[in-house]
């Protein structure tokens, strides 16, 4: 009998599957098809302190082995989350949930994250930092160490909920963004976000995404998310929520030898709205295959 | 939702770049309306594709080749399978067609006004159907909508077959209780400005998932926020802001 199950932040869950913020809203459309609390947890629909619609469409658009999303973070707000979103989810999932969390300055994160901290069903914040930051010229918090490590000492002054920072690869050095939000306080790290990236109509000579740009996401992207993970493990002691194009039970383990405590899947529930429930039954079997007896052992076992 | 296998029976061209495919399978849940997602060997993301026809046990859907995917589709043969979710959209509502509806497809826009005119027919209605495309040889279903029983009307942009023009141009002569459209975008606003009376939209939209949760096909209406995928393609003509 392999073991399975992980401690995130001091929060011990069945196995380390997590559904993406952004793949799987507030879970209640992956309820229908099947027990979501055969997964781990998952991150919920990324939340705002107001409810917005998000960029024009096309949001989507595809590449080999991959997909773009521009969809700009549409959700009903926080206030809506709480009252309609976090009740209904109560009575089909059973475990704790990863909030996530977005915000255009340091007063909105801060504004969020003390609305949910009250809600008993949220185990985790996690904290989207590649938004615009609307008081920096539109540059993302996460692509500074200083604005990131900002926004972790605001959201931390709010909440007794580990706060996981969620990092952009779109950066020039991870692992200081990694490093500057572990001196703030930082209960962990997920990542990656997208890459950024585009695609070009043929016949209408313009870009395919209404926002020009999109974020990179599916297998494509597994190798540089792999790299990261590897070399932020390097970097910080907090641990480390993996993602970036996972697939498979082989994955989530590469992910967790690269440095991973937890494995977050994103894209491929967008193309296989059961690829998580999957992942999940195909662990066992591919711990055995790789003579692994406790996923905890083999966390950074690549180092 | 249903996650299934289909197995091809036939596929081929029935119109310029334009082809049939009858599949085999599972069929429970699908509408009129409705609309399928189709895995495809080599591509990441499914091919979200109309249902134009279906019984107990054969899908039918027609699609134009338009990029990679579809071409890929092209060149499949009988006996082939396709990893198919099925049962997507909300379909058509056809309890408030009255009983002289007005069907209204324009291109890639047609099939899905099929099965939902056997429906009609079969409910007892008197069914008009204008057929539009760009010239001649993009013309299909015309013959298969007059066997269903359908008072049949075809234009072409380019006059070489049926009413010079577009859908509108038919339309102004017409008697309806109601009206059912789906086709590209400046048609359905077109549609919009001079029906008479209140109808059904059909729309088209770039898809992550398909089914409700990556918020891809958003669409602002009247009564809020909805996803194409999930809560359309269908909407009614009093909820779309334009």
């Amino acid at each position: 009998m392999v073991k399975t199950s992980v401690s995130l932040c001091g929060i011990t869950i069945d196995n380390p599957v997590i559904p993406a913020s952004g793949t799987f809203g507030f879970g209640l459309e992956f309820a229908e098809l099947y027990d979501i609390n055969v997964l781990g947890s998952f991150s919920f629909k990324g939340t705002t302190k107001d409810a917005r619609f998000g960029n024009p469409t096309p949001r989507i658009a595809e590449t080999e082995g991959g997909m773009l999303n521009a969809v700009g973070l549409q959700n009903p707000g926080v206030a809506h989350v709480k009252a309609v979103e976090l009740p209904a989810l109560a009575k089909v999932f059973h475990k704790p949930v990863m909030a996530n969390v977005s915000g255009f300055s340091i007063e909105d994160y801060a504004y969020t994250c003390a609305a949910l901290d009250d809600e008993e069903q949220i185990g985790w914040i996690e904290v989207n930092i590649s938004c615009p930051n609307v008081h920096g010229g539109g540059m993302s918090f996460g692509t500074s160490a200083q604005n990131a490590a900002a926004v972790t000492k605001a959201v931390k002054a709010v909440t007794k909920k580990p706060i996981i920072i969620k990092l952009t690869p779109n950066v020039t050095d991870i692992c200081e963004i990694a490093r500057a939000v572990e001196v703030e306080g930082a209960d962990g790290v997920s990542l990656i976000n997208t890459l950024s990236g585009m695609r070009i109509s043929l016949p209408k000579r313009k870009p395919l995404l209404a926002n020009v740009t999109g974020g990179l996401s599916g297998p494509c992207v597994f190798p540089v998310a792999l790299r990261c993970v590897y070399q932020v493990y390097n970097a910080v002691k907090i641990p480390i929520v993996g993602m970036g194009g996972v697939s498979s039970a082989e994955d989530v383990i590469e992910m967790m030898m690269a440095g991973a405590t937890a494995v977050e899947v994103g894209a491929a529930n967008l193309v296989d709205p059961f690829a998580s429930k999957k992942i999940v039954e195909a662990l066992p079997l591919a711990m055995e295959k790789y003579k692994i007896s406790s996923l905890t052992e083999i966390i950074g076992a690549a180092h | 939702m249903k996650d299934t296998i289909f197995t091809v029976l036939n596929n081929k061209m029935i119109a310029k770049n334009t082809y049939e495919m009858v599949m085999r399978g599972d069929t429970e849940g699908l509408a009129s309306g409705g609309f399928v997602n189709i895995k495809l060997d080599g591509f990441y993301l499914r091919r979200p594709i109309s249902v134009c026809d279906f019984d107990g046990d054969t899908l039918t859907i027609i699609y134009k080749v338009v990029g990679k995917g579809t071409d890929k589709m092209a060149q499949m043969k009988g006996g082939e399978e396709l990893a198919v979710l099925t049962g997507l959209g909300n379909g058509y509502d056809v309890t408030k067609a009255g009983d002289a509806p007005l069907l209204i497809g324009g291109g890639a826009g047609v099939p899905p006004m099929f099965h939902l005119c056997r429906e009609l027919i079969a409910a007892g209605k008197k069914v008009s159907v204008i057929l539009g495309f760009g010239a001649k040889d993009e013309v299909f279903y015309e013959e298969k909508f007059r066997a269903l029983g359908a008072d049949v009307f075809v234009t072409t942009v380019s006059g070489d077959y049926g009413i010079r023009g577009f859908v509108t141009d038919a339309l102004a002569g017409l008697n309806y209780s109601y009206f059912y459209t789906c086709g590209p975008e400046p048609m359905l606003k077109a549609v919009y400005d001079k029906s008479v009376t209140s109808g059904q939209f059909s729309f088209e939209e770039r898809m992550g998932c398909g089914f409700g949760a990556c918020m891809g096909c958003s669409c602002e209406t009247k009564y809020g926020n909805k996803r194409i995928c999930r809560d359309g393609p269908v909407l009614e003509k009093e909820e779309i802001i334009w």
